[in-house]
């Protein structure tokens, strides 16, 4: 048997459920992480999503000029929330 | 993995759409499809959703998945028992997994005002068979032994309210109502509604158009736009409510904890998070457009009050924060049913911060009401003509976030 291709290890999402995502009409990254969990892991997507990306592309479902990774959650590196509390967060970038 | 794997079709953007249909649903969020796949469960009627983005993009793919029959007012309690009931079979139903949780939702009051309301609630749900019931802080602490309970007055525990994880469910009634004949297509926004003699029709921006005899309105905070342009006004406006997950732990938190005197809330989601949000001080006046920014303030506002509750937490990573929108019905009572002056178009609006979990009942609710005309009781104070007659009242105190 061929071992299971991971396109995300954080989440345990496998390339052929990508490809099922991807059969039933979900061709954008932030539609396919919703539905698979891809990206939402410990790394946050550092590891999978360019892995994702060049996926679509390849299938001619992306354009490699305009597509954009899915919307990056701050903070940027983990803090705890201690920090925070403290108000020592320079990573906590400020989205709005 | 979390998706559906026993799904055979979802909403597409390339979804043809025939020219007519008896129910269009303008809104691809968990009320519109709880809506859909009620209505193609009960009935023959031809039904499309149009959602402007993906499915899960609005308030149902950015919100906590609490669920709770913990409330101060007897119909909502009633409803989110039925709600409640209905999730249980939900999953099976469905065919995927909701990481529903039932651990309970323990509600703590510092204040003689929150002892009273959870005394106020405690004989209500006893009375409608809600099995809540009232501790001291010490037997809080047994349920959740990391809680700081010192200044606890009284806590209250309801161990059928639990927790789910809001986007397997949003694909889950997507799927089956696509299976079942439902037109569902992404990508493609309603720019406008028109009113026909014998119908409505919308005008959708790919260019095409779509004619209904009835529609809903399902588009939660972004509804009054489309609101507008027809002139009905209604009371209802969005509100940005910001929420952070932290780095999966073990289990070790079984309940959704809400503290009464800061309006926090946190749970572990099934997944090992930690899901938390607040109610923000001085948010300023009421928004007219929808904002999803996250912002440090609410970090540091989150990050104090859940460290003092729980030393423990000080220690936890935050790996991710993100905003969505509440859309606040100004009475505390959704908005659901024909429009005034507009009678083809029904309102499915104005959940503030408790959609989620009222969805699985009011999409059935809905649906027999367009399919067979039943009316449930709600459907009475959630009448959007309430506001125009001067017949809106609060009920609910038990509104958090
Ligand atoms: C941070 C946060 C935490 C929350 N926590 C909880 C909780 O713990 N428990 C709970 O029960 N509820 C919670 N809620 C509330 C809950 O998320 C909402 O009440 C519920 O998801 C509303 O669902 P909806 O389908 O009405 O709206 P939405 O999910 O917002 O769906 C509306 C859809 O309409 C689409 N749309 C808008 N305009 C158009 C247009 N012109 N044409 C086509 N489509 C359009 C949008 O893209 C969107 O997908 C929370 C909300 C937030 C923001
Ligand atoms: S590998 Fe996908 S989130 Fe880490």
């Amino acid at each position: 048997m061929p071992r299971r291709s991971f396109v995300c290890r954080c989440e345990d999402v496998t390339l052929s459920e990508v490809d099922h995502a991807i059969a039933l009409g979900l061709h954008e990254v932030e539609e396919l992480k919703r539905y698979t969990g891809l990206g939402t892991g410990p790394c946050q997507g550092k590891e999978c999503i360019s892995a994702l990306v060049k996926l679509l592309i390849d299938k001619g479902l992306a354009d490699p000029e305009t597509v954009q990774p899915f919307t990056a959650r701050p903070p940027t590196e983990p803090v705890t929330l201690g920090a925070l509390a403290a108000g020592l967060a320079p990573d906590a970038g400020d989205g709005s | 993995m979390i998706g559906n794997t026993k799904a055979q079709a979802m909403g597409r953007r390339d979804a043809p759409l025939p020219d007519r249909v008896d129910v269009a649903i303008i809104g691809g969020g968990i009320m519109g499809l709880a809506t859909a796949y009620h209505l193609s469960k009960n009935s023959t009627l031809r039904i499309a959703v149009i959602e402007r983005s993906y499915l899960v993009s609005g308030a149902s793919g950015r919100n906590g998945g609490g669920l709770r029959m913990q409330w101060g007012d007897e119909g909502n309690v009633t409803l989110m028992m039925q709600s409640i009931e209905m999730c249980r079979g939900l999953a099976q139903e469905l065919g995927i997994n909701l990481w529903f949780r039932q651990g309970g939702y323990l509600f703590v009051a510092r204040s003689e005002a929150g002892e009273r309301r959870l005394m106020r609630n405690a004989s209500l749900h006893r009375d409608v068979g809600a099995p809540t019931r009232l501790m001291t802080g010490a037997e809080a602490r047994e349920i959740v032994p990391q809680l700081d309970t010192d200044q606890v007055r009284l806590a209250a525990f309801n161990p059928h309210d639990g927790v789910v994880f809001p986007w397997p469910f949003v694909w889950g009634y997507a799927g089956q109502a696509v299976a079942r004949g439902v037109v569902v297509r992404t990508h493609t926004p309603v720019q406008r509604i028109e009113v026909l003699g014998d119908g409505l029709r919308l005008h959708l921006g790919t260019g095409e158009q779509l004619d209904a005899d009835r529609v809903l309105n399902a588009t939660g905070a972004w509804s009054i736009e489309l609101n507008r342009a027809l002139g009905i006004e209604l009371p209802n406006h969005p509100h940005r409510h910001e929420i952070m997950s932290s780095e999966p732990l073990k289990p070790f938190l079984d309940p959704l904890v809400v503290d009464l005197a800061t309006g926090l809330y946190f749970s572990q989601s099934t997944r090992g998070e930690i899901v938390a949000g607040i109610t923000m001080p001085d948010t300023g006046p009421a928004a007219t457009e929808v904002d999803l920014g996250s912002s440090r303030r609410f970090l540091a506002h989150l990050g104090h009050a859940l460290t003092q509750v729980m030393l423990i937490t000080s220690q936890l990573r935050v790996l991710r924060q993100w905003a969505g929108p509440y859309d606040v019905s100004p009475d505390g009572d959704a908005i659901v049913g024909p429009s005034p002056g507009v009678p083809r178009l029904y309102q499915v609006c104005g959940f503030t911060g408790h959609g989620f979990m009222m969805a699985p009942a009011v999409g059935k609710i809905v649906a027999d009401l367009l399919s067979t005309g039943k009316h449930h009781p709600m459907l009475d104070r959630w009448d959007p003509s309430r506001f125009a007659r001067g017949t809106s009242r609060r009920r609910e105190d038990m509104i958090i976030g």
